[in-house]
């Protein structure tokens, strides 16, 4: 065991699950983004029961990544999460009022109906900023002080931060709309197409903005791009340019899948592309920190024999949660079935 | 009197207002879901409607308490880091592992099979349908396995060292079967059963009452009645095994459970009394003599220690303790009486007939729950002062936020869960007032759908009818 870096090996276990859930939960927070601007009532009906039967499936990647960085790292679980209380309280609310919203929309009549329609939409809408949020005060850096938290309440709240938050908001509505792309038809295609055309617009800017704002405010992420602004040290900089250069790739991959009417799943794939660059680009911006930029994967590594305890059950247990998960997803591939639940 | 603005009582307060409510809605899943196991396994062996009717009522009631469980258990996963920090970095190489098992191994067994079971019936077959069901029923008791595993442990430690004040796995077999964890799970699962049972019988009972009479309904008493005849009993051996283990291993909350602040020979079983902190005293004690000591150690003269053995500092606070005790033990034996005078009723054939035990019914539903919380209460504030017994502190356990930080997310948290589980508990209540839909008359359309389909459509109930039992053939799905 001794040759085998475990910090780094959950590291990815914990990188791939968050990547997960963006990008499953994204989804489907980006249906309630997306939600109130719906045509009509039936499509709002047509764009919850796209999703109602994997949601839960995508937030449990949230309790694995809440639940596996308090077991593979407690003491970076311990120190950001105080950093971020409010952040997080704010999505743990939101979360709750958009879960609900699912089972409670087709029992409510009336006005109540509305109510649960705007719970549903404020719920993902806000987990969604919030989680733009604990982004953006994480590529500002958190500070600690012997390893615990050492900051204020409101650390959390900068304009770069808040930025971000309405970023992922757009980002989420982009795969949000791109996931309707796949599963909707006549009407309701023709606007998931064009939700998917001004997302996509709005994310590539702030995609544009966040490339530029990061080098200049000179923080430890700029850095490690070789950015000491105003000086550039290429030699760093040149090996990682591939990522920004495939992030425009598929972004004009992307506007092209949007305008061919006959492409149904390409839109969504480009997206998931971009995020997945973007993400590969965070990492590169984290390394080796897992609280960027005081508290490293070794530093906060749980004792080898837990995280070698439960990674012998992840070797065996996430491929098989991957398999079953891709089943769900292919049982209920195809056009969304309104009739298909047990309403 | 604790200072209700300090940081230590608002956490307390919260991570107590959170998993109480959140376990309200296990305590009802793992029971229900093993039900519609039951239920699914029953129509497809046997054919009979009857069955089929109740999974489909109860499987919209399970659908919104299983998303309201979600959510609420999605909150407890980040707590432990917001508001109990100290406590995650100090246990985190013992606990995490634990919970990370719960996610890998429960919690996406349950969301991706539940899925199927509610949405799948249109595209997969019968026994893939009936198989997700079961799925989902060994995943919340999975879940409950790793959870308990995890809360018994900080009952009773085993199989650690501690290493600079930081807790090191010794043995993982001693820490997931450490001693008081087999007594707690299954206490915990029988609880969670006989909460789902009582609330059957309830509902049931309620429809009895209020005239909606049919097979279903009185299937739902039958079914409710056996159970319960033979879980109450089974708990009650559980339950009293489980005090057994207290008494071993934490002998200050047995002591604040019974009442005691004495050390006697041959200690009375107090049945009522109101314990004075402060003068470390019982007012208007009723007891019996011996029959304490009887109990948990099995001989009258066994030696039970009281309260004044530990300082002051090292006790739990006494009175919660007492009371949720004597609550939870005092609806176990409520229960008792349900069941046998159900199971009486049942063999002079008046179960459903007879309105005030009926009503008894109706009156038991919620209790449960209440017994469930009265229950958690006597072990987590009895496990006080300490987070990990004996070990850690709940005062050295805490976050480094204000005061303010958790006053004020606790008013938020108890604001939405209020509102959000009351409407919650509202729509089910609409649904038990419904009561499982009559199949009426189905028989008497005998044309509209092909029979021999092998896919059911749960959106077609006449369709599913027939293909449950066909009115002119009398075949049953195979």
């Amino acid at each position: 065991m001794e040759s085998i870096d475990l910090p780094l090996i959950w590291a990815a276990i914990l990188a791939i699950a968050v990547f997960m859930y963006v990008l499953l939960d994204g989804f489907d927070l980006g249906i309630g983004i997306l939600f109130p601007f719906a045509p009509k009532d039936e499509d709002r009906d047509l764009m919850m029961a796209s999703v109602a039967p994997v949601w839960d499936g995508n937030e449990t990647w949230l309790v694995l990544g809440g639940g596996g960085l308090f077991a593979a790292f407690p003491k970076a679980y311990a120190a950001l999460m105080p950093s971020i209380y409010m952040p997080v309280g704010f999505m743990l609310i939101a979360l709750i009022f958009r879960g609900v919203a699912f089972e409670f929309r087709f029992s409510a009549k009336g006005v109540m109906h509305r109510v649960w329609n705007q719970a549903f939409h404020w719920g993902s809408t806000v987990a969604a900023f919030s989680q733009g949020l604990i982004l953006g005060a994480m590529v500002q850096g958190i500070a600690l002080e012997d390893g615990r938290f050492a900051g204020g309440m409101f650390d959390w709240l900068t304009p770069f931060s808040f930025f971000t938050g309405c970023a992922l908001v757009w980002g989420y509505a982009l795969l949000g709309s791109t996931w309707l792309i796949i599963k909707t038809e006549n009407e309701l295609l023709h606007w998931s197409r064009q939700m998917a055309v001004v997302s996509m617009i709005v994310v590539i800017i702030c995609l544009v903005i966040v490339s530029l704002v990061v080098p200049l405010m000179d923080w430890t992420a700029a850095n490690r791009w070789g950015i000491h602004y105003p000086n550039i040290d290429w030699s760093i900089l040149l090996p990682l340019a591939p990522i920004p250069v495939l992030t425009a790739v598929c972004c004009w991959l992307l506007a092209k899948s949007l305008s061919d009417r006959k492409s149904h799943h390409k839109p969504f794939i480009f997206s998931i592309l971009i995020f997945a660059l973007g993400y590969i680009g965070l990492i590169f911006s984290f390394y080796p920190y897992i609280i960027p930029y005081s508290l490293t994967i070794h530093d906060a590594a749980a004792a080898p024999n837990s995280q070698a305890l439960l990674l012998a059950g992840t070797l065996i247990l996430l491929p098989m949660i991957l398999a079953y998960t891709a089943y769900v997803y292919w049982v209920f591939r195809g056009k969304v079935d309104i009739h298909a639940g047990y309403h | 009197m604790p200072d209700i603005f300090d940081m230590l009582f608002l956490a307390r307060a919260q991570f107590a207002f959170t998993i109480a409510f959140h376990i309200i809605f296990p305590s009802f899943t793992i029971g229900l879901a093993s039900y519609l196991a039951m239920l699914e396994g029953l129509w497809l062996k046997t054919g009979k409607e009857a069955y089929l009717t109740l999974y489909r009522f109860w499987i919209k009631i399970f659908a919104i308490t299983f998303g309201m469980g979600v959510v609420s258990g999605v909150v407890m996963s980040y707590q432990f880091g917001t508001n109990w920090s100290r406590f995650s970095e100090v246990t985190g190489n013992i606990l995490g592992p634990l919970l990370g098992y719960e996610v890998l191994t429960a919690f996406f067994l349950e969301a991706s099979f539940l899925a199927i079971m509610l949405f799948g019936w249109n595209r997969v077959g019968r026994k893939l349908h009936f198989a997700s069901t079961c799925i989902v029923a060994i995943g919340t008791l999975i879940s409950a396995f790793w959870i308990l595993a995890a809360n018994s442990w900080m009952h009773t430690p085993a199989g650690y060292e501690i290493r600079d004040g930081i807790f090191y796995a010794i043995s993982w077999l001693e820490i997931i079967f450490n001693p008081s964890f087999p007594y707690r799970f299954f206490h915990m699962v029988l609880a969670a059963y006989l909460t789902t049972a009582f609330v059957v019988v309830a509902v049931a009972a309620y429809l009895l009452i209020s005239g909606k009479k049919n097979p279903a309904v009185i299937t739902m008493m039958k079914m409710g009645i056996i159970f319960i005849c033979i879980v109450v009993p089974l708990q009650m051996i559980a339950g009293h095994e489980h005090g057994v283990s207290v008494f071993e291993h934490q002998p200050v909350k047995l002591a604040a459970m019974e009442g005691h602040w004495e050390t006697h020979t041959g200690a009375p079983l107090v049945l009522f009394a109101l314990p004075d902190e402060e003068k470390e005293k019982n007012h208007l004690e009723l007891a019996i003599p011996k029959l304490g000591s009887l109990i948990v150690a099995h001989d009258i003269n066994a030696e039970i220690r009281g309260l004044k053995e530990w300082p002051q500092e090292e006790r739990p606070p006494v009175a919660i303790v007492f009371w949720s005790f004597r609550i939870m033990v005092g609806i176990g034996i409520l229960m008792l009486f349900t069941a046998f005078a159900g199971l009486w009723l049942f063999k002079t054939g008046k179960l459903d007939s007879n309105k005030n035990y009926l009503r008894l019914c109706l009156l038991m539903g919620p209790t449960g729950f209440i017994a469930v919380i009265a229950g958690w209460f006597t072990a987590e504030v009895g496990r006080q002062p300490y987070t990990v017994y004996g070990l850690m502190k709940t005062i050295d356990s805490t976050s480094p936020v204000t005061a303010n930080s958790v006053g004020m997310s606790l008013i938020v948290f108890a604001f939405t869960y209020i509102v959000v589980f009351s409407a919650g508990f509202g729509y089910i209540l609409k649904l038990m007032n419904k009561g499982p839909v009559d199949p009426s008359h189905p028989e008497t359309d005998f044309e509209s759908k092909p029979v021999l389909g092998t896919r059911l459509d749960i959106g077609d109930y006449e369709h599913q009818l027939k293909i449950s039992s066909h009115p002119i053939t009398g075949e049953k799905p195979g």
